[in-house]
């Protein structure tokens, strides 16, 4: 068994409850924190520990913190980025629902190394019953002197809340929740200024994901040093991974980085192999935003190394043969799965998601859902995949936000590896008109057809 | 935005007042527009899950912001109904992850049986299918939202004993 640092206590029955998170030895961080150390020491902890953002960009937690503007005398603010909506992970929304105080926790001893006195969690609307058991959570930490003013004596003050969403994907972009936590709609904003100088209430804004702060009591209450033992080389600590797709085992699990794929995917510890039994055909690894990765990249990069659950290995080979970590979404897909089809419904999905900001992507995505959506339901043409791939890379790089990149990515992807899928929808219409055209026939069964037509 | 011709009855009652004031002092007294979201959410729960110009004109009121400020956030945010909607709405997850468990059939199935097409009503207001994008329960495909709550690992037994414990009034929509 691999290390747990976030959900070692998560089967401990009550664990949700504030006596029982305590008993078992909850809120020592804020003691020792608050008591024994600065707020700089905080930093410098979670900086040693290379602990980096969970959310999906990946940057170093630490560094982030250390950005924020503290020579311009304004208040400082931490928001937690509980919007967690990128298709695939689900690992948040667990982590608050079943250990409420951990999150509690990492916000107070996370504020109090950013000098802030006033933090948000920022939810998702649709997590409304996850947004009652937090607010309950602060009530009973509030109660039991955890929150408020002068909180164990110490002369620091902190006010939490909850701020809940109400369905907008957008609001995971940092400058889009800051905007949404001021009452306005989801527009990223340009930066510079970033929210570390500027964010919320033009105030500087630290914005973490959920993971990544709950992650912070163990480190203090260990050491940075002691967290960046756990996994390998620049890829340090835990991870939670949402496992789901065509998988035995699908649900939220803690792995120590470089645990291999192959593991990860088979073992029964994890996810037990396929559900079906059928082969495996493609895997997305961190979330909808990454490239897809087809069956030969899945468990050995291009050079032949075995593939591992870490943000470099992931990454091995770029764009043309690589992925990403991302947020941990890890989406399995057998072969009865249409590549094309999964496609146009990412591409649904960035379109309907677009904030409409940007020419690029308000428009871009509606193309690229469009084409793809003719191509699946056999009234595609031959210069359409060259089309679709024209369309992502106008849209990749030329948005304020990265939901532009997001949209992209998938559809480049899908075209580099499984290009012949494509083609054989654009020239064999009649054969992929059920929806379900390849649970009886799948692709490798039909891929000769498309052979013997290249000319 | 387009005027709509529903009637809405306007009811804010003291439990509903006393519930946003509390919300309105999460945040500095001088950002009253921060808990838009939040008191809309709670304002739509209270008025049938919809909200008529009417009532985000009382909303402004309260956070003493301009109507605009309510309409431009409300078109924006799924969540926010502006006509009058189903009482029970099956709001399926229909993202690719979903979609590879089988949701697809099931909303085919549950349209169906309701007598329904995606996005309409059944007659006697009880009932309303959408497709949604991605709740979030990825893992525990297919599912559905159904008020505050989601309902997962669903099959078409469970469909019918939805049905079933929604008409007989057995389902609890909002967490208060």
């Amino acid at each position: 068994m691999s290390q747990k640092i976030l959900l070692d206590k998560i089967n401990v029955p009550g664990i949700k409850t504030y006596e029982v998170y305590r008993r078992e030895g909850g809120y020592a961080s804020v003691e020792k924190a608050l008591k024994s150390m600065t707020p700089d020491d905080v930093v410098e902890e979670v900086k040693k520990s290379g602990l980096r953002g969970r959310g999906g960009a990946g940057f170093p937690a630490g560094m982030k913190w250390s950005f924020i503007d503290k020579k311009s005398g304004k208040p400082r603010h931490l928001v937690c980025n509980a919007d967690e909506s990128e298709p695939g992970t689900f690992k948040d929304r667990y982590l608050m629902e079943f250990i409420p105080h951990l999150l509690i926790e990492g916000m107070i001893t996370s504020s109090f190394a950013l000098g802030a006195n006033r933090s948000y969690i920022y939810i998702r609307g649709e997590y409304m019953w996850v947004f009652k058991i937090l607010e309950r959570a602060i009530a009973e930490a509030k109660a039991a002197g955890w929150l408020g003013k002068n909180i164990l004596g110490t002369g620091y003050d902190l006010e939490l809340h909850v701020h809940c969403g109400a369905g907008a994907y957008i609001c995971g972009e940092e400058t889009a929740l800051i905007e949404s936590l001021e009452g306005k709609r989801g527009n990223p904003r340009i930066k510079p200024p970033f929210p570390a100088v500027s964010g919320l209430w033009a105030n500087p804004t630290v914005v973490n994901n959920v993971e990544t702060i709950a992650a912070v009591p163990w480190i203090v209450n260990n050491s940075g040093d002691d967290y960046a033992k756990i996994g390998i080389g620049r890829s340090t600590g835990t991870k939670l991974i949402s496992a789901s797709g065509n998988v035995k085992n699908p649900g939220v699990y803690e792995i120590e980085l470089g645990l291999s794929v192959d593991e990860f995917m088979n073992s029964d510890e994890y996810l037990g192999g396929m559900s079906s039994n059928r082969p495996l055909k493609a895997l997305v690894p961190g979330g909808s935003s990454v490239p897809i990765l087809p069956a030969d990249l899945i468990f050995k990069t291009a050079n032949g190394e075995d593939r591992l659950m870490t943000y470099e290995s992931l990454s091995d080979g770029g764009f043309a043969t690589g992925s990403m970590l991302g947020s941990g979404g890890f989406i399995v897909y057998d072969d009865t799965a249409c590549i094309v089809r999964n496609t146009w419904n990412f591409s649904r999905f960035y379109h309907h998601e677009s904030c409409g900001q940007c020419t690029p992507c308000r428009e871009g995505t509606g193309w690229l859902e469009k084409v793809l959506w003719r191509i699946e339901n056999g009234q595609g043409r031959e210069e359409d995949i060259d089309l679709l791939w024209s369309i992502q890379s106008k849209i990749e790089g030329n948005t304020i936000c990265p939901l532009g990149d997001a949209a992209s990515w998938p559809v480049a992807a899908a075209i580099r590896h499984f290009r012949e899928e494509f083609e054989y929808h654009v020239r064999f219409p009649e054969r992929i008109k059920n929806r379900d055209h390849f649970v009886n026939e799948p692709f490798e069964k039909v891929r000769h057809l498309i052979a013997k037509q290249t000319v | 935005m387009e005027r709509t011709h529903h009637k809405q009855e306007i009811n804010m009652t003291e439990t509903l007042m006393n519930r946003i004031n509390e919300l309105i002092s999460h945040y500095p007294e001088d950002k009253k527009k921060s808990a838009l979201l939040p008191v809309l959410h709670e304002v739509q729960d209270a008025h049938d899950n919809w909200l008529s110009i009417e009532l985000m004109d009382k909303v402004a009121e309260i956070l003493e912001i301009l109507p605009i400020e309510v309409y431009e956030v409300a078109t924006f945010y799924t969540m926010f109904n502006l006509k009058p909607i189903g009482k029970y709405m099956f709001e399926f997850c229909q993202t690719s992850c979903c979609c590879l468990r089988g949701t697809e059939d099931l909303m085919d199935y549950t349209c169906e049986k309701l007598g329904v097409g995606i996005g309409e009503t059944t007659p006697d207001g009880l009932f309303e299918v959408r497709g949604v994008e991605c709740l979030g329960a990825c893992g525990y495909a297919p599912m559905m939202q159904l008020g505050d709550f989601y309902k997962e690992h669903l099959t078409r037994e469970k469909i019918d004993q939805l049905i079933a414990d929604c008409r007989d009034n057995k389902i609890i929509l909002h967490d208060k």
